[in-house]
């Protein structure tokens, strides 16, 4: 099938041809977008005329979209004690990288600005970058703005009240929030040694969706991506092949420090 | 078992409350307006208050000014689910004493969040 394949290619996307309601439920809106009169009409157009572009578009709208704050709240309780202590601690002062990729309409990267803003560990300061294939969705992520029904997946009220403000209907995350989150459009498949290294990586979104090859090179990517001692977060189901995974199975994994001191 | 009031004037409202919260696990009792919520608190306080807002006679502010003053009235969960949706009737909310919020329309993920955020599942 044709979008299957070009997801599997561009991506590493596992597309089951099956579901057909997730095909119209993701590309209807890309087709009506590119002035198509349909779903039938668009993917015959791609077929027809090989437009790069609107490739692009369907296995971008065909990617995991990230749907909820704080989602696993037990993990983010684990990252935002633990393992940021931890890196506090071993990084001595430095700025702590961070990275959420595949990061869908911001929700995760912002629950973690948020946790930041609530109780960063005193003297850490961090840089916390977010990254995902589509560049639409990496556009509304950065605007910080979400529907009621939105905001209340995974939202406390206390946290609403707190960090965002009210625009006509929806609801605008605070600027000095957003403005803590860097964003770029990164290809997981890619090459990804141009970022340099991470002390925190989180990547909970995207594996299970992955053909067992690409998920295999993304997860080799993203291992090689990590600073010694550094820290990979995945989805709750997903393995980290060669990374020690944290007690409690809320998918935080360890890359082995070189050096590490053992408190006796 | 966990028990849940939902007071609500809308007859549609609770039935649909019911069938979310009863998924849940809870056992649901039902009160149309704030005199009958108090009542029934009275006689057993729930585990958790679903709290629509605006009620003909006694609003949800008032339901829940009350409850807490009344013996036993802080343990309840109280979560609201109005249709007021300015930040500043939830700060209002949260102010009384209420444990979350929700905006209508809702759905069954967002109780069941919202219960587990205010420590009620």
């Amino acid at each position: 099938m044709l979008v299957a394949a070009l997801c599997a290619d561009r991506a590493g996307l596992r597309v089951d041809s099956d579901k057909d309601y997730l095909l119209e439920n993701r590309l209807g809106p890309v087709a009506r977008r590119e002035g198509f009169g349909g779903l039938g009409e668009m993917l015959q157009a791609l077929r027809d005329r090989g437009d790069e572009r609107l490739a692009w578009s369907v296995v971008e709208a065909m990617s995991p979209a990230e749907t909820a704050f704080f989602r696993d709240p037990k993990t983010f309780g684990v990252v935002a004690g633990q393992v940021l202590e931890d890196l506090a601690q071993r990084r001595n002062g430095q700025t702590l990288r961070v990275w959420v990729a595949a990061c869908g309409a911001g929700q995760e990267v912002h629950s973690l600005a948020m946790l930041l803003d609530e109780h960063a560990p005193a003297g850490v300061s961090v840089d916390l970058c977010a990254s995902d294939l589509s560049e639409r969705r990496l556009e509304k992520a950065r605007s910080g703005v979400y529907s009621q029904f939105e905001v209340q997946r995974g939202l406390a009220a206390q946290r609403l009240v707190r960090h965002f403000d009210k625009q006509d209907e929806n609801f605008i995350l605070a600027q000095r929030i957003r403005q803590a989150v860097r964003w770029r459009r990164v290809n997981l498949l890619e090459d990804l040694t141009p970022f340099g290294q991470f002390d925190l990586i989180f990547c909970r979104n995207v594996l299970g969706g992955l053909l067992d090859a690409a998920r295999t090179q993304v997860l080799g990517n993203l291992t090689g991506a990590l600073a010694d001692g550094g820290y990979l977060v995945v989805g709750l189901g997903d393995a980290a092949p060669g990374l020690t995974a944290l007690p409690g199975e809320v998918g935080v994994h360890q890359a082995e420090p070189g050096r590490r001191a053992v408190a006796a | 078992m966990k028990t849940c009031l939902v007071v609500d004037d809308s007859r549609v409202i609770r039935k649909v409350a019911r069938r979310i919260l009863e998924d849940l696990g809870f056992a649901v009792a039902e009160a149309a307006d704030g005199a009958e919520a108090l009542a029934w608190c009275a006689t057993a306080m729930p585990d958790a208050i679903l709290l629509d807002w605006n009620m003909p006679g006694m609003s949800g502010l008032e339901v829940l000014r009350r409850l807490r003053l009344e013996p036993g009235g802080d343990a309840p969960k109280v979560i609201f689910c109005t249709i007021e949706n300015e930040l500043d009737r939830i700060r209002e909310a949260l102010a009384y004493g209420a444990d979350e919020y929700i905006m209508k329309p809702f759905d069954g993920d967002i109780v069941a969040g919202k219960l587990a955020m205010a420590g009620a599942l």
